[in-house]
């Protein structure tokens, strides 16, 4: 029963998160993009950041003091602290891949619901460069 | 640096980005996860016992939104100019990228930097960096 509990939540939340992107029009490349743009700037990330963070900010803040979460499950909260090559390796192939398309995995996935016919492109070939690296992780000597 | 003002609108901005940050909230609140994308989709590579459907639930809501949105407000169109081979290598270069670096805009830009995580400060900044850089390289 609890589990069920979860799942819905986690639908819903998932079309909250979408619909949050959709009103701040960062399901719109064009207006990611234009963030990036010296000639014509569009500030929009700069301030969909601002409103994300004055509310996770304080609410992540409060729930990190809980322990558990509001359904008694545990708060899988990440404990890594090393910023080492892998991060920032992975940080700027990621930024590159953003800077090409102005797309990132959670507008991706809202594109592909509305058939954007872009991502249908964009998202096969953002899950197989997930699956490549689940697979060269498998075969990675542990040390 | 010129604003430009036509195509900036801040309070839907600041909105919508309350609605992100408050999803971040519920779902590490109700479910316990870090709300991050990458790290959600990532996941169902190879999905452990028991934690695959409450991913595939979310991404399922996020697919949906479009359609559950356009029933209160109309949808604006999206113009993406990008070729189709460019697509290609940018989806590659994404889902490879965030799953080597741990998170994206969403788990490192907005559930690690609201945690004052230095790890996630350092991503944030380095894939913004990025993104800047290679955008402008490419005008």
């Amino acid at each position: 029963m609890k589990n069920r509990l979860q799942i819905l939540s986690a639908a819903m939340v998932g079309v909250l998160f979408g619909i949050g992107l959709l009103i701040a029009g960062m399901a719109d490349p064009a207006k990611v993009l234009g963030f990036f743009d010296t000639e014509r700037w569009d500030p929009t990330l700069a301030f969909v950041m601002l409103g994300a963070l004055a509310v996770a900010s304080p609410g992540l803040f409060f729930l990190g003091r809980l322990r558990r979460s509001l359904l008694n499950g545990p708060l899988r909260l990440p404990d890594t602290r090393r910023i080492d090559r892998r991060l920032l390796g992975g940080s700027v192939l990621f930024g590159i891949g953003w800077g090409l398309a102005g797309i990132c995995p959670g507008p991706a996935l809202v594109l592909l619901g509305r058939a954007q016919d872009q991502a249908m492109l964009f998202v096969p070939a953002m899950l197989f460069g997930m699956a490549l690296f689940q697979w060269l992780e498998q075969r990675r000597p542990r040390p | 640096m010129p604003v430009d003002p036509s195509a900036f609108s801040f309070i839907p901005a600041l909105a919508g980005g309350a609605l992100i940050g408050a999803a971040a909230v519920l779902l590490l609140g109700l479910c316990g996860r870090i709300a991050g994308i990458s790290g959600i989709v990532g996941g169902l590579m190879a999905p452990q016992r028991g934690d695959a459907a409450w991913r595939i639930a979310f991404v399922a809501g996020l697919m949906l939104a479009p359609l559950i949105y356009s029933t209160f407000a109309p949808i604006s169109p999206v113009s993406v100019q990008t070729g189709h081979g460019m697509l290609v290598t940018a989806g590659l270069l994404v889902g490879f990228g965030t799953r080597l670096g741990s998170g994206c805009t969403s788990g490192h830009g907005v559930c690690g930097v609201s945690r004052l995580s230095r790890r996630s400060l350092a991503a944030t900044a380095t894939f913004m960096v990025t993104a800047f850089l290679t955008a402008n390289m490419l005008r």
